[in-house]
């Protein structure tokens, strides 16, 4: 699946996308972030405070109980801040 | 209509162009934001504005179409700049025409307001003393608000 980071989080991992296979037991966007901050300091800095970090799969904003096996592209990202 | 754009965008020529040839219209509001010089009273010399390409598009589309059912709308124009851009320079422009003003102004507000809760879009503010995300430092804030999404484009 392909992840990607913008704003803050994308500066925090480092990457702004990456092709990644995920564990089996990663169900949801919680458990992804929980996997997330175990890749290394970049990651678990980035997901420090989780429940800021928004989320989007396939282009819609989730939360972060949603199932993540179907989906092609999650993307990790601050409060939006546009307007 | 929704746009995403660097290039700047002339207010004129986009309200002409929107509602020519419609007889239908009897009001038009314009809304424009625009970078401020300042911000919480540093100097800002510089924004930058981040976007997700796709769900950018997916997202303006979505609340043009919430504001359409919700407003008796002519006709509705949303465009949002992204880059670097300099104090005084637009950021973005809402356009909506209806018969009557009600709906066009009670549109262009709920259009702003909707965007700035929804759309993927991220700013970054430079200063003399540097760099700082718009919103950065607002946790507590940005992790109880506007998190839920009305139910009819609330995500499964």
């Amino acid at each position: 699946m392909r992840l990607l980071y913008f704003a803050w989080v994308k500066e925090k991992t480092g990457i702004a996308a990456e092709e990644i296979d995920i564990p089996a037991r990663v169900a949801t966007i919680a458990d992804l972030i929980a996997w997330l901050k175990t890749r290394g300091p970049e990651f678990a800095n980035a997901f420090a405070a989780p429940e800021v970090v928004r989320a989007a799969i396939d282009h819609a904003h989730v939360r972060h109980d949603a199932p993540v096996r179907d989906a092609r592209e999650i993307a990790f990202f601050p409060p939006v801040t546009g307007g | 209509m929704i746009r995403i754009q660097q290039e700047d965008f002339d207010i004129g020529a986009e309200l002409a162009q929107l509602t020519s040839g419609h007889q239908d219209i009897g009001a038009v509001v314009t809304f424009t934001g625009q970078v401020r010089g300042t911000a919480e009273g540093r100097p800002l010399t510089a924004m930058t504005i981040e976007h997700y390409p796709g769900m950018t598009e997916r997202e303006l589309e979505a609340i043009e179409r919430e504001a359409n059912a919700r407003f008796d709308l002519k006709k509705s124009l949303i465009v949002h700049r992204y880059g670097t851009l300099k104090p005084g320079d637009n950021i973005v422009l809402v356009i909506t025409a209806s018969a009557h003003r009600d709906a066009a102004f009670d549109a262009a507000k709920f259009l702003m307001d909707y965007l700035k809760g929804w759309a993927p879009f991220w700013k970054r503010e430079t200063g003399p003393d540097g760099d700082r995300w718009v919103g950065a430092e607002d946790r507590d804030d940005a992790a109880t608000s506007g998190w839920e999404k009305p139910a009819k484009d609330a995500a499964e």
